[in-house]
């Protein structure tokens, strides 16, 4: 058995000799698989490659650039909300103050109104006095004229008696006028 | 003591260097051949198809083809390389990563069953006729020919004595030893685990034919232990084929590193 295997040994060639034409054949196979891969292969990984990273980069930049937009937006809308808020504060005070103002002129109005109805009754009451007057005083007239005819027509007798009548009369007849006058 | 096994007097002829010389297809090309050049249709394929429209959010076989191409350009490339000039370097770290592999693993994939690397002339072929040029080349070409010999075999910071023996090993290894090793190292691993894998495997279908009955079951202890070698064979394929591009972008960086 060892025999045999020394025999073996000697019969075949050294395998760590190389073999011409499998060294050809391992270079011409290698350089061509290596060709194929610098010109195709790797050309084509290192382009996903850049894509990816670009997309990846661009990814990232448009998400802050939403974010951003999105922290203008609700600045602004902030700012509307306290302007809104200012807004009808001051619609607020303006409609107190307007009806305030109303209530006040309102309340002018009246009394303007009540000075006048008041007036209006003195100066009625004055009008008819006035007139009750003038009436009273042609009837004063008229009865004194009657008076006279009846004084005149009648004799003189008792004399005293009738000058007493007619004094009575006439000072009747001037607390009577008097206040008419004044 | 061979005797008590081999009942029927056959002798087991164990595998050996012979079974690395494969009889040829046709005319002058044999198995591996075929198979390396299988390797490079099969890798360019793959590559071509599933890069052909390459979306921003990856399909199921993008994201294969993605982890692949991640995997040689940032965790070998830019790691070893740094991440200012690692990307011209890509396609070849790429290149290496994924052939090397391709090749490994027909040494466990069925019908293949064989290690393409297992050959010492391909993975020197990458070593000294690819990866030994370009990193010399791209030394010399960053900092002129004296700048690059000066950075690689004096390095700064040693008591000027010392380079008397530092210069001679620098020179040996990074000229001489390197690339070597690095065909070595795989060529190495590949050899023998194929011979392990065919040693079990060999092995049982001898015991399962001519040892006496109550022995022919332990034919099935050394296929177990073939299937367990396999699964072991698999993660050193990719382990030694990731240690090529790794080397490899490490020389690269080695060469265009400023300091030492």
């Amino acid at each position: 058995m060892v025999n045999a295997f020394i025999l073996a040994a000697e019969e075949s060639p050294s395998p760590v000799l190389p073999h011409m034409a499998e060294v050809i054949l391992g270079l011409v196979a290698f350089l061509l698989l290596l060709f194929v891969i610098s010109k195709f292969v790797t050309p084509r990984f290192e382009k996903l490659y850049a894509d990816r990273t670009a997309k990846i980069e661009g990814g990232i930049e448009k998400a802050e650039q939403a974010q951003q937009e999105a922290e203008a937006a609700l600045k602004q809308y902030n700012a509307q909300l306290a302007e809104a808020r200012a807004e009808s504060a001051r619609i607020r005070d303006d409609a107190r103050a307007e009806a305030e103002q109303i209530k006040e002129e309102l309340r002018a109005q009246a009394q303007e109104e009540s000075a006048r109805i008041v007036a209006q009754g003195q100066a009625q009451l004055e009008a008819q006095r006035a007139q009750i007057v003038a009436e009273l005083r042609a009837d004063l007239g008229r009865h004194a004229v009657e008076l006279a005819s009846r004084v005149v027509g009648e004799s003189l007798e008792d004399e005293a008696r009738r000058r007493g009548t007619v004094d009575r009369f006439l000072a009747e007849l001037d607390s009577v006028s008097a206040p008419a006058k004044s | 003591m061979g005797r008590l096994v081999l009942a029927e007097g056959d002798v087991f002829s164990p595998p050996g260097v012979k079974d690395f010389f494969l009889p040829p297809i046709f005319g002058d090309v044999t198995k591996p051949m075929v198979l390396l050049v299988l390797s490079v249709i099969i890798v360019s394929a793959f590559f071509l198809i599933t890069s052909r429209n390459l979306k921003i959010v990856p399909g199921r076989w993008q994201f294969a083809a993605e982890s692949v191409y991640d995997f040689g350009r940032n965790n070998i490339a830019r790691d070893q390389i740094g991440s200012k000039e690692f990307k011209p370097f890509v396609p070849l770290i790429l290149s290496l990563f994924t052939f090397i592999l391709v090749n490994n693993l027909f040494g466990v994939i069925p019908i293949f069953q064989f290690p393409t690397m297992a050959r010492i002339s391909f993975p020197l072929a990458l070593a000294i006729l690819v990866v030994y040029p370009v990193y010399h080349f791209v030394g010399i070409k960053k900092f002129g020919l004296g700048g690059y010999l000066k950075n690689q075999l004096f390095p700064p910071g040693v008591p000027t004595p010392v380079y008397v023996l530092l210069t001679p090993i620098e020179l040996f290894l990074k000229f001489f030893m390197d690339p070597i090793t690095l065909a070595i190292r795989v060529f190495a691993a590949m050899f023998a685990g194929h011979l392990i894998l065919l040693v079990f495997t060999l092995g049982g279908e001898f015991l399962l034919l001519h040892a006496a009955a109550p022995l022919k079951p332990v034919s099935l202890v050394a296929w177990a232990f073939a299937i367990a070698m396999t699964f072991l064979e698999a993660f050193i394929q990719i382990l030694q084929a990731y240690i090529f591009a790794l080397l490899t972008a490490s020389f690269i960086g080695r060469a265009l590193a400023e300091d030492h």
